[in-house]
């Protein structure tokens, strides 16, 4: 009986949400299972990255503070067509690599052979795709068959930092719409950090993203971008 | 004799990279920049398994009394490539297949040990990336002289000690992933030197760790 307990000894150097660098080890348990940004050494688990540690029941998972953005299926995010190819399209979407949007990505059938592809998308159109596929060679498709996916015509583009992309949402789109609200732009958020944006305020609404982006940290945000929009 | 010079650190001094650090040992001045993980072009040089790690070491003109003269020279493709190892087993560089991080360090003042600044910076600003780490990579220094143990070589010290080691060190693992060799000493000094070194890394790792939470943990406050 005792050597098993021995066994089952749970030691946890991290609670939620602290800060971890990489090489911290957060557990040394096996009652745990590394998530993202995590791996297991020995016995206990290791973080990879500077994030924040969150434990979802028995995975452990590191939010990462800073990096690149790591497509994941699901994802919605805003991408750049860079090239029209036969069956497809090349689309740039923030992250180390490009993505591909098949023509089965797409709501209508189309025939290659029959139709320019560049008369629905070309070179240069920005989207709002969703990520579907993601290959464990880095493989990734996006599609646009989901409702909430368009094409956007007008408007410009500013890119954040993806980790800060949370912040910039806010809890239940608090922080995004308050900007919506006051500027009377259109906003689109990709989670790979790409913002687009639309409307007679622009300039003010991208000082505020701007300012989100570098004041993330701080506390009483949501007010102070309130006051920032309201000062004109 | 066995004590750093006064050592500074500071991270995220570059906007323009994904990750930066300036690491300062005594008088050695070094910065480094990090970017990506991203795409590697020329095609043929991507590997299909992992990301490559590029650096670069590079002196300022103006790092000495004598001018420096700029591109690349036998020691600083040396230094480039040391660099490059003492780096690489800290990295998860499988996570990235065929993406390149590219690490640029350039010395602004030269007072010896400028490769292990390079590569304290260099391991700093890969962490301030956010890019996949097992470990900080510490680096150090030391050599003999009149038969004195002497920990992060400065200036003068460095043309009179009888050998020169510099070290870098994984201190979580306790491997080191560089060591060089100028000169010549018994075993058993070396040995000596090594865990002269070691401790050395050690109390940089710790500082380096200071660096980055000084930074960071401000950040993840929210």
């Amino acid at each position: 009986m005792e050597e098993k307990k021995e066994i089952t000894k749970v030691k946890v150097f991290k609670k939620e949400k602290d800060v971890v660098l990489p090489g911290d080890e957060i557990v040394d348990s096996m009652e745990y299972l590394p998530g993202r940004n995590c791996f297991r050494e020995g016995s206990g688990i290791v973080s990879k990255r500077i994030g924040l540690v969150y434990f979802k029941n028995r995975v452990i998972e590191v939010v990462p503070l800073a990096g690149m953005y790591t497509p994941e299926p699901g994802d919605m995010v805003i991408g750049i067509v860079k090239e029209v190819q036969r069956n497809g399209w090349a689309i740039d979407i923030n992250s180390p690599y490009e993505a591909f949007l098949p023509l089965s990505g797409v709501r209508e059938f189309i025939d290659p052979m029959k139709t320019d592809l560049s008369k629905i998308y070309g070179a240069g159109d920005v989207i709002y795709g969703k990520v579907t596929m993601v290959s464990p060679a880095k493989s990734i498709h996006v599609s646009m068959q989901d409702i909430k996916t368009r094409k956007f015509s007008e408007g410009r583009i500013v890119k954040i930092s993806p980790v800060k992309v949370p912040r910039l949402i806010g809890k239940q789109g608090s922080m995004i719409n308050l900007i919506k609200d006051k500027t009377g732009c259109r906003i689109s958020v990709g989670q790979n950090g790409v913002v687009w944006l639309q409307g007679e305020n622009e300039i003010l609404a991208v000082k505020a993203i701007k300012t989100i982006e570098r004041k993330s940290h701080t506390d009483g945000l949501t007010d102070y971008i309130e006051k920032l929009l309201s000062k004109k | 004799m066995d004590e750093l010079r006064p050592v500074e650190m500071q991270v995220g001094i570059l906007s323009n990279a994904d990750g930066s650090a300036m690491v300062s040992l005594g008088k050695t001045k070094a910065i480094a920049a990090v970017y990506g993980p991203r795409e590697l072009h020329p095609k043929h040089r991507q590997n299909n398994e992992r990301a490559i790690l590029q650096c670069n070491y590079v002196m300022a003109p103006f790092s000495t009394n004598e001018r420096v003269r700029p591109g690349p020279s036998r020691r600083s493709v040396e230094i480039s490539k040391v660099t490059r190892e003492a780096l690489e087993p800290a990295l998860f560089l499988e996570d990235f297949p065929r993406t390149t991080i590219d690490v640029y360090i350039i010395v602004l003042q030269a007072h010896s040990g400028t490769r292990t600044a390079g590569i304290n910076a260099a391991s700093l600003a890969l962490a301030d990336a956010g890019v996949q780490m097992k470990d900080l990579v510490s680096a150090v220094a030391v050599g003999k002289i009149n038969g004195n143990y002497v920990m992060d070589l400065a200036g003068k010290e460095e043309e009179v000690t009888q050998c020169d080691i510099p070290v870098a060190y994984m201190p979580r693992y306790k491997k080191l992933t560089l060591l060089q060799m100028d000169g010549d000493l018994p075993d058993k000094d070396v040995k000596n030197l090594i865990k002269l070194a070691v401790k050395g890394c050690e109390t940089l790792y710790d500082k380096q760790r200071k660096a980055l939470l000084g930074k960071w943990s401000k950040e993840g406050k929210v």
